[in-house]
Parts: C-alpha cells; sequence; structure tokens
C-alpha cells in the first residue's frame, strides 16, 4: 500500500503539480503583500505626525467612557479594550500588521475559493488523467485490487491536500515576514461569536492567541480542502474529461459564493455542501447564509458530503467497465 | 500444471440490449502463438478487454492458468501480461521509472528483473529519458518490457507491431515467437494485418460480429481453401461444364474459380477438352489468409 501511494506522489511530482500549484501562491502572494505594503504606507501618510500610540490610547479612553452606557454590548467594549491595550502595552500598531496578521487575514480570504481551486488542480485529474493518457488500463491489470489502486489515490490526495496548505502557510509566512516582520504571533484575537435570533450573541467572545486563531485557521481551511477535494475526486471517477470535471467544480465553488448571499428565506439550501464551505465566518463572528447554522452543523454537513462522495467513488470504480 | 494457460467459456457481453459477443469459447496451450483476427467492431477489442480484467463479461468465465479472474483476480492477474491497444506509459516520467513504477505494483519484482526486461527489449541506452521523447517503436518495446516484468505465463498483445517500421516488425515477430517457443508463454496477439497473423501464429481465431467463426491452425485453414482458377475458351459453354460438376466459387475477368481436389481437377480437365473447351490455364492458388477472412466474415472490411 505504501508502495502504491508512493506511485501516485511520484506521478504527482512528475506532473509537476506542485511546482505550478507553489508558483501560484508566490505569484498571488506577492500581489496581496505589495497591496498590503501599500496601503500600510497610505494610512501612515495620511495620519501623518500623529503618534499611533496617542490614537489608540485616546480610543480607549473613548470606549471606558462609554462602558457605562454601553448595556449589552459591554463586555464586547471590553474585550476591544483590553485588545486594543494589548497592542499599546507590546508596542505592536494594530494598522501595521506583521506576518501573523496577514497570515490570519490571508487564510480567511482564500479558505473559502482559492485553497480549494488549488486543491483541486490536484484531484480533479488524478483518475481522468489516467483514463485519458490510457494508463489505465495498466493500472488495473495489475494483480492489484481495484480498491486498492482507488485507495492509494486518495491517501496520496489526503498527503497532497496537506502538502499544499503546509507549502501555502510556509510560503505565505516567509514572504509576508519579508515585508513586514514576524511580529505578533500572541497577539489577542477576538473570537466566539455566535448569530442567536438575528442578533449578535457575544457571550461567548473571548481572546486567543493569534498563533492559536491561525491554527485553528488552518484546521478550518485543510478540512475544506479535504471537501472540495473528496468531491473532485469522485467527480474524476464520473466524468471522462479533466475540464468537465473542473468546470462542474468550480460552478459549485461559485454558487456556493452567491447562495451564500441570497438564501437566507430557503432553509433546505443549508444542507448544501456550497453553503457550508464558509467555516470561517463561524469564527471571524459574519452571520452565517441561514439562521441556525452552526460551526458543529456545517462541519456534519460537509462529513456527511465527503463520506457520500467517497461512497460513491468507490462503488462506482470498482464496478466500471473501462473502454 | 496443465497445458492449458488461458480457457474461456461462453464468455458473453452485453450492453443495454445489445449483445457485443455472443458466447465466445476457446483454450490456449503452454507455447502457442494464438491469432485474434476480426473487422473492426467484431469484438476483438471487447474480448481482450474482458480477458484482462477491465470489462466485468456479462455471462462467461475466464481461467487465467486455472484461476478464475472473476473471483481470484489479483492471483490469476499475477500470471498475465498484457498491452492493451497503444502502449500507453507516463509520457513525463521515463522510461526506467515507468518500469519501477509498475514494477512495485508486481510483488518480488526487483530492479534485477526490471535491468533484465530492458535489456530483453534492448532499450538499455534510452531507458533513463522521458517517455515523451520516445518513438512509437521505443514506447511499444517498453509496453513489452513492462507486459514482461512479471514472468507472465500469458501475454496478451493487441496490435504489437502498431506503428512499427518494416524492421521493427520483423523483430517483434521474432521476439514472440521466441516467447513461445523458448520461453513457453502463451501469446494472445490481436491484429488487423492478417499477413502478420499469417507469419506469426500458430493458431487464429477469426471473429466477426461478436462470434468465432472459426479457430483453427493457419495451416490447416490456408491448405482446405486451396482453389483453382480456370482460364477457358470459348468462356460460356466450359463455365456450364464446370458448374455441372462442381460450384462455381468466382467469376472475374474471364476466369472462373473452384475448389481445388487433387483427386478431381484431372477429370475435370479431361471432361472440358472433350467438349472441345481450350484450357488456358489452370491455375492452383494458396489463398492468403485475407481471401479466407473475407470470405469468412461475409465481406466485412478490415480497417
Amino acid at each position: 500500500m505504501i508502495n502504491l501511494v508512493q506511485n501516485e506522489m511520484m506521478k504527482l511530482i512528475g506532473k509537476r503539480r506542485f511546482l505550478i500549484i507553489s508558483v501560484i501562491i508566490i505569484v498571488l502572494l506577492s500581489m496581496f503583500t505589495y497591496a498590503q505594503a501599500r496601503h500600510a504606507e497610505t494610512t501612515r501618510e495620511r495620519l501623518g505626525s500623529v503618534d499611533w500610540r496617542t490614537e489608540l490610547q485616546q480610543q480607549i479612553v473613548d470606549w471606558q467612557n462609554r462602558l457605562s452606557s454601553a448595556g449589552q454590548w459591554r463586555e464586547h467594549l471590553q474585550i476591544q479594550i483590553q485588545q486594543s491595550q494589548y497592542y499599546l502595552d507590546h508596542g505592536v500598531n494594530p494598522s501595521e500588521p506583521g506576518a501573523p496578521t496577514f497570515i490570519r487575514g490571508f487564510v480567511e480570504n482564500s479558505a473559502e475559493l482559492f485553497l480549494p481551486l488549488l486543491v483541486m488542480i490536484i484531484a480533479v485529474d488524478l483518475v481522468s488523467s489516467e483514463r485519458s493518457m490510457g494508463t489505465i488500463k495498466l493500472l488495473l491489470t495489475r494483480p492489484v485490487s481495484r480498491f486498492c489502486i482507488l485507495l492509494s489515490k486518495y491517501i496520496a490526495l489526503v498527503l497532497s491536500v496537506s502538502l499544499v496548505l503546509f507549502i501555502f502557510g510556509l510560503l505565505s509566512y516567509v514572504i509576508s515576514a519579508m515585508m513586514f516582520g514576524s511580529q505578533g504571533w500572541s497577539a489577542p484575537v477576538l473570537t466566539g461569536f455566535s448569530v442567536q435570533g438575528g442578533e449578535l450573541d457575544i457571550s461567548g467572545v473571548r481572546l486567543v492567541s493569534q498563533w492559536q486563531y491561525i491554527l485553528q485557521q488552518f484546521g478550518l481551511a485543510w478540512f475544506i480542502s479535504m471537501v472540495v477535494g473528496t468531491l473532485s475526486f469522485m467527480l474524476s471517477i464520473l466524468m471522462r474529461s479533466s475540464a468537465a470535471g473542473m468546470g462542474t467544480m468550480l460552478a459549485c465553488l461559485i454558487a456556493g459564493a452567491i447562495l451564500s448571499s441570497m438564501v437566507s428565506s430557503w432553509d433546505s439550501a443549508k444542507y448544501l455542501f456550497m453553503v457550508n464551505l464558509g467555516l470561517m465566518d463561524y469564527v471571524s463572528g459574519t452571520a452565517p447564509p441561514i439562521e441556525g447554522m452552526t460551526l458543529g452543523f456545517s462541519l456534519a454537513v460537509l462529513a456527511a458530503w465527503m463520506i457520500g462522495a467517497l461512497a460513491v467513488s468507490f462503488a462506482v470504480f470498482m464496478r466500471k467497465d473501462i473502454y | 500444471m496443465s497445458d492449458i494457460t488461458l480457457s474461456v467459456k461462453g464468455l458473453r457481453k452485453v450492453i443495454g440490449k445489445r449483445v457485443i459477443i455472443k458466447d465466445l469459447s476457446f483454450e490456449l496451450k503452454r507455447g502457442e502463438v494464438f491469432g485474434f483476427l476480426g473487422p473492426n467492431g467484431a469484438g476483438k477489442t471487447t474480448t481482450i478487454r474482458m480477458l484482462v480484467g477491465l470489462i466485468k463479461p456479462t455471462a462467461g468465465s475466464i481461467h487465467i492458468c486455472g484461476l478464475d479472474i472473476s473471483k481470484q483476480f489479483t492471483r490469476a492477474m499475477r500470471h498475465l501480461g498484457c498491452i492493451v491497444e497503444n502502449p500507453e506509459l507516463y509520457p513525463f516520467l521515463s522510461g526506467m521509472d515507468n518500469l519501477r513504477h509498475f514494477a512495485v505494483m508486481l510483488s518480488g519484482t526487483g530492479q534485477e528483473r526490471i535491468d533484465e526486461v530492458v535489456r530483453l527489449v534492448g532499450m538499455q541506452e534510452r531507458v533513463n529519458d522521458k517517455v515523451s521523447t520516445y518513438s512509437l517503436g521505443m514506447r511499444q518495446r517498453l509496453g513489452i518490457a513492462q507486459a514482461m516484468l512479471g514472468r507472465p505465463d500469458v501475454l496478451i498483445l493487441d496490435e504489437p507491431t502498431n506503428g512499427l517500421d518494416p524492421s521493427g516488425i520483423r523483430e517483434m515477430r521474432a521476439f514472440i515467437r521466441f516467447l513461445a517457443e523458448e520461453e513457453g508463454l502463451t501469446v494472445l496477439v490481436s491484429s488487423h494485418l492478417l499477413h502478420e497473423i499469417q507469419l506469426m501464429c500458430d493458431r487464429v481465431a477469426i471473429i466477426s460480429k461478436g462470434e468465432i467463426v472459426r479457430v483453427d491452425s493457419v495451416q490447416a485453414l490456408l491448405s482446405r481453401e486451396e482453389r483453382l482458377v480456370w482460364r477457358l475458351m470459348p468462356y460460356e459453354s466450359g463455365k456450364s461444364i464446370l458448374s455441372n460438376r462442381t460450384p462455381i466459387l468466382n467469376e472475374e475477368e474471364e476466369t472462373v474459380t473452384t475448389v481445388y481436389s487433387e483427386r478431381e481437377a484431372g477429370e475435370w480437365n479431361r471432361e472440358l477438352v472433350e467438349a472441345g473447351v481450350r484450357v488456358l490455364e489452370m491455375n492452383r492458388k494458396l489463398p492468403a489468409l485475407e481471401d479466407l477472412f473475407l470470405e469468412l466474415t461475409g465481406g466485412e472490411s478490415i480497417d
């Protein structure tokens, strides 16, 4: 089995898949870090000579004054004060972020579309390329069962997704650290929002260190990528052409992004996998597309889709006639 | 171990309502080269794909070295090497990496065996280059090397001389004969080049519209169908005299074709001469497999 997985990885490397993905990440990252650096620069220019410490101090005082009249927002304010106080105490300018802050924003924005896209590059032709090249005929006439062959491919997919996430994390750290410096790993981040009855429930809000937050983000991003990867894997078995599989998967992802903003009254849409891909919103505190959706619910729906896709993949692949 | 290495019984494939393959049965013995001949669409490739486990038969059984491929797939496949259609290999890997890739899937096949098959097909010099730089002939050889990796008892080759130049074709033919005669392999070859089959095979199955029309040794098939071509003057009366004695098989350009019969040919000739017909030419014709094939398949085109 290990040998078979090695074979699959050798083929992926032979096809230069990881190289292509790395290049895409590097190009995009350079663009984003540059944009971010420019943004920080203009902010600095606008503020001119005003020291950010003075400004932040002023902000904190403002908030403290509002505390007494804040009512239910009291706790929220307290947390924000705590956060700002941290920046002040540690000499970190919140509008001049270091690498961790950049990574946090980048992961949050890429988890839904960009990372799944990268994973699709690998997953979508894992099986269909063997068919279009004709090598599947050699693969399936070995003294190895079809189950083992497909399993080795799936394990290779899991490894690849992890590797892509790792490359993604490493590159975004290296590039952004060069631009912004690497301070701020332990900066506090707000998390734990939940939406109940249309209102933001901040009772569970707490501060976590930025590195913990980023770790959690990567975990969720990995899960989203696995779901998209598994579904692409299934399409790669069902469809002969990689382009068709890619197109279908892309349509689903984009449909998910559009649907999320307009399905609030279509309740049963919450069982569609693409509406559930916004796992990052739960931790950052954005309201979910449909009321009643929680992180746990979305994880369960996605897991169900993933298991379903795997079952279909194996059932079809083991019975299929190869022409 | 018995002499029969590949046995097919009542093989049948139905897709939708169409019967693609109708109850094929044949047996292959150790050390023989068996040809599979039929026009396109006759079911050759479908049959071969069923033999190697790519397509599941609707009914019937296939045994390789006594192992049923539907029940003991992995054990049966251990005895089989094959190239189905073109030898498709990974173009982005080197020849050596391709062989390693497939060797991994055959337990107990190490680097030694890889080097051995590379030498067997004479690919030592180019084996470390990427497959995308190979000519079709080299790919074909690498395909054979791949098929030989597991020391198979049965080798199934679909169109093995496809895309080879004349010297390559001759080499391949010699190589296949060598494998069968010296190494005792059973080789199943399909080809649309009838000439190839005639030169390379011991026995042939002629398949048409999903049925085996005939299975016989090449020698028997050819001798049985010997013909006699007559050129007569005057043509019409000569033809009517002949047709009283034996059926006319073919007529063209003032010649009449009948079967060749050593016993009766002289008799027919005497009769013609006595009736005042001049026999300008009597030509005994050993038909190529091609003629036989066209006749058996009812004139279906081969390509």
